[in-house]
């Protein structure tokens, strides 16, 4: 709950920022924030890395696009309350299935393993018209209106997406204090040692993974909201990629850091364009996720963590934070 | 922390910026200045910009402001783009986006900003303008159907072609392309027996090479850059030698240039664009001259991309004039004009719009020739004039028969 | 009949290109547990540099070695400068092979442009034959793949089997601390073994661009098809990654041949089989 009270202070900028502020730099940060967030819970408490979490948000995306207004005449319309719900469990179920094909694989074997299947929904949304629309996708979503106001609009938008991000810090949290949560745990520590109590380690596993997935599809869902489309480009390598680097800028080993990243993520990637060359973003992206790596590996939430703790302590000072 | 201390001053000058000044216009131009495109999509812009300094810059005392901004080719990033512009900048209009799915995008997001006009950079899908289209956008320019005008009775007339194969890859552009093709080849009393659709950015074409059926006269192949080289190397090696049909964006002379022992398949290889760069006539050579001199490091001659930035960023400046630059009434009069608007284009023809806001184009029938130093190259063999968007046809008939996809069009 | 006979030909060709492509792959991780996921970029890399020395001499063999050699360099660097200095943390590896992906295939682009190159081939190679039996004109290029990829394969057992430097690499695969520890120069041969893989790389690279074509995106495909293909055949054994390639290659080839449209997901479908059945591969060792 601790990190979930982080939030608070974000109340604040509806009160001062424009709409471009709110919607395409803070609500757009809070939901890749929270895609990213699905990805550190496996990162954290689970011990691994998937490359699937921006193909399952997608599957709750298509989802929401598939049974809600669109402007390419495929799909059947639901009322929002159906297809919310739909999508949601949809999205934990392939987040189970993912977990039931990696579940006997550990790092990078999982993230080859989670990166494969990713590509293949990717090309499969290409090639499928029936129920993906090939290449072009879904356009013309539009989020629900309640009360005559759309969620689209920026200030619910960004409401909605505060509320679920917060939702979400707080059900990782209480997640791993759970039973089940702490089984997981063990599970990343010690797996034999699980197996011996009797327990079996694929039950966690595959819970871990559909919770996991249940975030991402939270997260799909207000991304198709915001972006109004979902398309092959929204599974494809970029969005996957780009979900890690936000992890990994953060702190992969840190749930709430999920969210720094993001913030970084998403300002780095509007306004280099201003700074540098736009054609060079890659160059700048590629190089501040190797620095990330090489010299904070704990992200930027521990590098902020250790700073702190530095200036609380200085006789602490020669121990080294990497 | 410096981070956070720089977005907050960016923050702080944001909110303390004064509102544009009245008697300014902004224009957004969308193009594709990142990745593989990113030398052609720069073509694009500058084709905007060159409109734009036709006009010295000022439209009765208004100053026209360009600013630029990349997408990646992906929807996403093209509604992003436009967003940023016109949340953050407050353009009036937006020049873009460079492909097709990016131009569907924009679509819809123009219903979500009455108040921004919309005005296709390249992008070619059909759905763009004939169905479901948005009253604020606008497309000085044709789509990939009306791109492929000419080219199949050319090859049924001209070429006496009975029966041609389809290569192209699988997805929206190229079922338009098809669809340009086939409307006219069909009607002629052609046959397509059979399609191949291959997925973008497939490498290895042996075996559809080998499953082309011995009967056809000559293959269409709508693929694009590496995939058009992959492939006719491919058919080539495995000593394929039927004629080839191309599309528009097939046979460009980046792949005439290539040393590919392709290229005697090419000689004499009609294909269908709106933009040929070495065009002889009066007016593409004066728009070639003034693009050359504007922009020293630009390519020997306008690409489709300049070309059709220009047209879009042209019919901008032409309504502004008509309006004084005055977009205050909502760009009710803006559009008004834009509606109303005649123009002569860069390859001499008179562009105008039709119901659905696109435009009615020239379009070229080219073919592949030896040049005398042995270089090949593209030579207009056909113009034709007042292309529309229904290809000539009767409305309800052309709308009856769907939307574009693998199977459709068909005649086997 | 003949169609089927010649896709599948299609097929064994493809697989040669992509056990060429795997095999520096398959080799680091056997050896390193590294997951080079900058592979395709120096994959790519060599591409280019040969395309631009076989330009510029005429000569495809230089452009071969010359290709392989540029890749062999990068991939030292990167290992000397970067992944050595986080080894035993494979996520970490991971992250920033994946970075260094990133930054290469962006310079790339910057250097070399979004034009697709296509390296020209020596006459003995261009150019097709009529098979016999099959009666039909066959790419002399294709057909040098399978020998291209015998060779390597060859080698690479003889190395790894039959050389004091194979033996070490074995040791390696088996007990890294024991070797430490008897004093063997593991870091000095971690950087060899990465310049080998980097080699292997980009001499598939100039062959990938003589055969095919190479442009921006290329090196993300082939680091896919490496990764498939040595994740179906089994981490780090060669004759896996060669199983692998078989299965991929002919995948690729019936998929596009017989059902194009989900011809691209078969590949991964078959992956997602097999992992269901073996998660360590087909022949690979079980992980620990």
């Amino acid at each position: 709950m601790k990190q979930a009270l982080i939030l608070v202070p974000l109340l604040i900028p509806p009160l001062v920022l424009n709409d471009f502020w709110l919607t395409q730099v803070a609500t757009r940060s809070l939901i890749l924030g929270i895609m990213a967030l699905s990805l550190s819970f496996l990162a954290t408490y689970l011990g691994v890395v998937s490359f699937a979490q921006a193909t399952i948000a997608g599957i709750a995306g298509y989802t929401i696009a598939f049974f809600g207004p669109n402007s390419v005449g495929i799909g059947v319309p639901l009322p929002f309350w159906i297809s919310i719900p739909l999508a949601l469990s949809l999205a934990a179920i392939s987040g189970a299935l993912v977990g039931l094909i990696a579940r006997r694989s550990r790092g990078i074997y999982a993230i080859m393993i989670t990166l494969a299947i990713g590509v293949a929904f990717f090309y499969f949304t290409r090639q499928n018209y029936t129920f993906f629309n090939g290449w072009t996708g879904f356009s013309g979503v539009r989020a629900p209106e309640i009360a005559g106001v759309s969620l689209r609009d920026p200030l619910p938008l960004y409401l909605v997406s505060l509320a679920v991000a917060a939702l979400a810090l707080a059900l990782v949290s209480g997640f791993v204090r759970s039973p089940l949560g702490l089984t997981i745990q063990a599970v990343r520590d010690a797996p034999g040692r699980v197996l011996a109590l009797g327990i079996s380690v694929t039950t966690p596993i595959v819970t871990a993974f559909a919770f996991s997935g249940l975030l991402a599809g939270a997260g799909g869902i207000l991304n198709v909201w915001y972006q109004e489309r979902v398309s092959s480009f929204s599974v494809g390598l970029g969005p996957i990629i780009d979900i890690l680097i936000i992890s990994v800028i953060g702190g992969l080993r840190h749930p709430g850091g999920a969210f720094v990243g993001a913030v970084v993520f998403v300002l780095l990637e509007t306004f280099a364009v201003d700074l540098i060359d736009r054609e060079r973003f890659n160059t700048l992206i590629g190089v501040v996720l190797l620095l990330i790596v090489i010299v904070a590996p704990g992200g930027l939430q521990q590098l902020a963590h250790d700073w702190l703790a530095r200036l609380r302590a200085p006789d602490t000072n020669e121990k080294s934070s990497v | 922390m410096n981070k956070l201390k720089m977005a907050a001053s960016a923050l702080a000058l944001c909110a303390m910026a004064a509102p544009a000044s009245a008697e300014d216009v902004k224009i957004g131009v969308i193009s594709i200045l990142e990745g593989a495109f990113a030398a052609l999509g720069q073509d694009g812009i500058r084709g905007a910009e060159l409109a734009v300094l036709e006009t010295g810059g000022e439209i009765d005392g208004n100053t026209i402001e360009v600013i630029t901004m990349s997408s990646d080719a992906s929807p996403d990033s093209a509604v992003n783009a436009a967003r940023k512009l016109i949340e953050q900048d407050g353009v009036d209009i937006i020049v873009g986006p460079l492909s097709g799915s990016e131009g569907l995008a924009l679509r819809d997001l123009s219903k979500s900003y009455p108040g921004v006009t919309f005005l296709n950079g390249s992008s070619a899908a059909q759905d763009t303008t004939l169905r479901d289209s948005s009253d604020n956008f606008y497309r000085f320019g044709g789509d990939g159907a009306q791109w492929m005008v000419g080219v199949g009775d050319y090859a049924y007339d001209d070429m006496g072609y009975k029966s041609v194969a389809v290569i192209a890859e699988d997805y929206s552009f190229p079922y338009t392309q098809v669809l340009g093709f086939m409307t006219e080849f069909c009607e002629a009393g052609g046959k397509v027996p059979e399609k191949f659709w291959t997925p973008i950015g497939n490498k290895d074409y042996s075996s559809v090479v080998y499953a082309i059926p011995q009967d056809v006269d000559a293959l269409f192949v709508a693929l694009g850059g590496a995939d058009a080289v992959n492939f006719l190397t491919q058919y080539s090696q495995a000593g394929g030698d039927k004629p080839i049909i191309g599309g528009s964006i097939t046979i460009d002379q980046s792949i005439l240039d290539s040393k590919g022992p392709f290229k005697k398949l090419l000689v004499g290889a009609p294909a269908g664009t709106p933009t040929v760069g070495d065009y002889d006539g009066d007016e593409w050579k004066a728009f070639t001259a003034s693009y050359t001199e504007a922009f020293p490091d630009g390519f020997s001659a306008p690409s489709i991309f300049a070309h059709h930035y220009y047209m879009s960023a042209k019919a901008a400046m032409l309504a502004l004039d008509e309006v004084d630059g005055d977009l205050s009434d909502g760009h009710a009069a803006f559009r008004a004009a834009l509606n109303d608007l005649t123009f002569t284009t860069p390859t001499g023809g008179t562009m105008r719009l039709d119901k659905n806001r696109n435009g009615v184009i020239d379009n070229f029938v080219t073919e592949v020739y030896e040049r005398e130093d042995g270089t090949l190259g593209n030579r207009v063999v056909k113009v034709v004039r007042d292309v529309d968007q229904l290809l000539g046809q009767d409305e309800a008939a052309f709308l009856a028969s769907g939307p574009v996809s693998r199977d459709n069009p068909s005649c086997p | 009949m003949t169609l089927f006979l010649i896709v599948t030909l299609n097929g064994l060709t493809l697989a040669a290109l992509y056990f060429l492509a795997a095999s520096g792959f398959s080799l680091i991780f056997g050896l390193m547990r590294t997951v080079n996921m900058a592979h395709g970029a120096l994959l790519l890399l060599g591409g280019y540099v040969g395309y631009t020395i076989v330009d510029a001499t005429g000569s495809w063999g230089l452009g071969v070695i010359g290709g392989g050699l540029a890749a062999a360099f990068a991939g030292a660097i990167v290992q000397a400068g970067v992944l050595g200095r986080m080894q035993g943390d494979e996520l970490r590896q991971t992250l920033a092979s994946i970075a260094i992906s990133i930054i290469m295939a962006d310079l790339m682009l910057w250097y070399w442009g979004g034009l697709t190159y296509q390296v020209e081939l020596p006459d003995a190679l261009a150019g097709g034959q009529r098979l016999p039996v099959l009666n039909v004109g066959y790419a002399n290029i294709r057909l040098a793949l399978m020998g291209f990829a015998l060779v390597v394969g060859i080698g690479l057992w003889f190395l790894i089997q039959r050389t004091r430097f194979g033996a070490v690499i074995r040791a390696g695969v088996d007990d890294q601390d024991m070797l430490r520890a008897l004093g063997c120069p593991i870091n000095r041969i971690f950087v060899l073994v990465f310049a080998l893989g980097g080699m292997l790389a980009g001499m598939a690279g100039v062959v990938a661009a003589s055969a095919l074509s190479i442009a921006p995106g290329t090196d993300l495909q082939f680091l896919l098809s490496s990764l498939v293909v040595v994740i179906v055949g089994g981490m780090g054994s060669i004759g896996g990654a060669a199983l692998g390639a078989l299965l991929v290659g002919l995948a690729e080839q019936y998929g596009l041949a017989y059902a194009p449209t989900y011809g691209v997901v078969f590949t991964f479908a078959i992956m997602v089989l097999v992992l269901a059945v073996r998660p360590q591969g087909l022949l690979g060792k079980a992980e620990q």
